[in-house]
């Protein structure tokens, strides 16, 4: 079983039109959604779900305020600045509980907290895991690596090929957690100068945690000239750009019909993420790039 | 633009959705701005910070942002384990006689080094990125970094807004999503727009970015960008929810064109400047009435 994540550092680069035409390619395999704060797979798999579960996690400090004897240590203490009038700000508090074991008079308890939930779901492609962090929450990263660890397990159980993952934005907590210990990851980028610098740190980013990448270049014809720097870097970087995915309205006209853009009409992006997903399924399966 | 008690208002500028267009946005307010008054532009994307690219920020100061780290003086130390009882995030393991630390779990909340009985353990200090600051065209620049590898953006978004700065009009360019660096990155506006397209994605992202601001107490509105693009959902969500759409931007080619090359919206295509400082008036009246009703 391999573990796929497609990831992009800038977001709105294609990473969820992507996957989801993977889905429709793809035959065996468990569908991930790691994007936990702005999901937007389930849009296109319109998933029934099949198991619902609370996530819980991290504490939140309360000041009982008859038993306050508003002395302020816990002010004094506090690096998160949650704590003001000796009420605590649950959007600041980082539930560390340093002001729970310092109060003179125990006035202070740490809740846990409700952050979110997380499911299994069936689509017309398969399995598909997937959460959603409640809005402000902490601990995305820890919602991901459980996320992640039910795909394994499916896709265990049932013999399945591949978990494939709908990446999180960025290059913090949430994309670490989507990335480290996966087979490969797809970058999607696209030739404006932001795709280009945020590929760059997305690439350090896999390079850290040892995860070989692969880079796809979406709406290639926007800006040819920035389309051919992406090129040469990554010839240089020693990474393969396996695919370069024209600009197509029908990409976004699929997304409003809420369907691959794969089994939305035949056109010539379909055909480019059609040779992408057999580029990826060999470097898959013969671990081409397990040297990089 | 300021409020009636002298103070300069802050914008951010925020989407639930990548890639929307929020730098876009950013750029061209603060640009559209700074010609006719003090102007600061901060970009609090820190894993992915790209504004100044478009502004051609020149970057004179550079500043490391660190996070206390515990560090456990082993002659002192009895292995009493209360440090490690202490720390909510498993950043430090006690053994028969050995401590370990484990930095890249460490929030830096310093509860170990206080409660420890023996005063065994002092803190030292971890670059989690850096903040720069400059200028450009007339504006103030500021913008952080976080170093690859890291996990934590939040102290490094806290530096960048350490220098916010009263007597300026504060544009706060975020990342994406709406979990806690958003979050910290948004807290203390006065206003916060809402950058999304008229997709289902964006829509379906737009409603939890709504729901944050709203979580957070914060005036907001919201761009259109691309608009044409997709569908009419966007707006009659908007409509129905009442949340004023302050600028819409179509799907047009140039504009795209122009954003690959790295150059702004108001001075790629000038005559976009009115429409920034049309959606200006109208946040300043918005952000004014909420000020002055709590």
């Amino acid at each position: 079983m391999k573990e796929l994540v497609v990831l992009s550092g800038k977001g709105g680069t294609g990473k969820t039109s992507i996957v989801g035409s993977f889905a429709a390619l793809a035959k065996s395999k468990v569908l991930v959604d790691c994007d936990v704060d702005a999901a937007d797979l389930h849009l296109i798999l319109k998933p029934t779900e099949q198991q619902k579960e609370e996530f819980w996690s991290g504490q939140v400090a309360f000041v009982d305020r008859e038993a306050c004897t508003e002395c302020g240590l816990c002010q004094e203490v506090c690096r998160f600045k949650a704590i003001n009038d000796f009420t605590i700000d649950p959007v600041s508090c980082e539930g560390c509980g340093f002001c729970y074991h310092i109060c003179p008079v125990q006035a202070i308890t740490m809740k846990e907290q409700m952050a979110g939930h997380w499911f299994i779901s069936k689509t017309r492609y398969g399995p598909l895991v997937h959460a959603r962090l409640g809005i402000a929450q902490e601990n995305s990263g820890k919602l991901i690596a459980m996320v992640r660890q039910k795909a394994k397990e499916i896709a265990q159980e049932q013999k399945l090929d591949y978990t494939i993952a709908d990446g999180p934005p960025g290059i913090g907590c949430p994309v670490i957690s989507s990335l480290s210990g996966a087979n490969l990851a797809l970058l999607v980028t696209e030739p404006t100068l932001s795709g280009m610098h945020d590929l760059e740190r997305i690439i350090s980013v896999c390079r850290h945690f040892g995860v070989p990448p692969l880079v796809c270049i979406n709406k290639n014809d926007l800006n040819e000239e920035n389309s051919r720097q992406i090129e040469s870097y990554c010839l240089n970087q020693g990474i393969e750009v396996i695919s370069k995915i024209p600009f197509d309205n029908a990409v976004t006209e699929a997304i409003v019909h809420a369907l691959p853009v794969v089994e939305y009409s035949q056109n010539r992006v379909t055909n480019e993420i059609e040779k992408m997903w057999q580029n990826i399924v060999a470097s898959l399966k013969g671990d081409k790039y397990a040297h990089l | 633009m300021q409020h009636k008690n002298g103070k300069r208002v802050i914008i951010s500028i925020a989407s639930g959705k990548g890639g929307t267009g929020k730098t876009l946005v950013a750029t061209s307010l603060a640009l559209s701005l700074a010609g006719k008054e003090r102007v600061q532009l901060l970009d609090c994307d820190v894993e992915e910070p790209n504004a100044h690219i478009f502004v051609k920020a020149v970057l004179n100061h550079k500043e490391s942002v660190f996070i206390p780290i515990p560090k456990v003086d082993e002659n002192k130390c009895t292995y009493c384990g209360k440090c490690a009882e202490v720390c909510i995030y498993n950043a430090v393991a006690v053994f028969k006689n050995k401590v370990l630390v484990f930095p890249e779990l460490c929030h830096g909340c310093g509860a170990c080094s206080y409660l420890c009985p023996e005063s065994a353990i002092s803190e030292e200090y971890r670059e989690v990125g850096i903040v720069e600051t400059g200028n450009s065209k007339g504006m103030d620049f500021v913008h952080g970094k976080l170093n690859i590898g890291e996990a934590m953006p939040t102290p490094v978004i806290r530096k960048v807004k350490s220098y916010i700065n009263s007597e300026m009009t504060a544009i706060v360019d975020i990342s994406p999503g709406t979990s806690c660096p958003v979050v910290e990155a948004v807290k203390q506006s006065d206003f916060c727009l809402l950058v999304t397209e008229p997709t289902p994605f964006g829509l379906n992202d737009l409603i939890l970015a709504v729901e944050m601001v709203k979580k957070l107490g914060i005036p907001h509105g919201v761009v259109i960008n691309r608009a044409g693009v997709g569908d009419t959902k966007l707006d009659e969500y908007c409509r129905k929810e009442n949340i004023p759409i302050l600028l819409t931007i179509p799907l047009d080619s140039r504009i795209a064109i122009l954003y690959s090359r790295g150059i702004t919206l108001v001075e790629g295509m000038s005559q976009w400047k009115n429409n920034f400082l049309r959606a200006l008036v109208k946040i300043r009246e918005i952000a004014h009435e909420r000020a002055c009703s709590t």
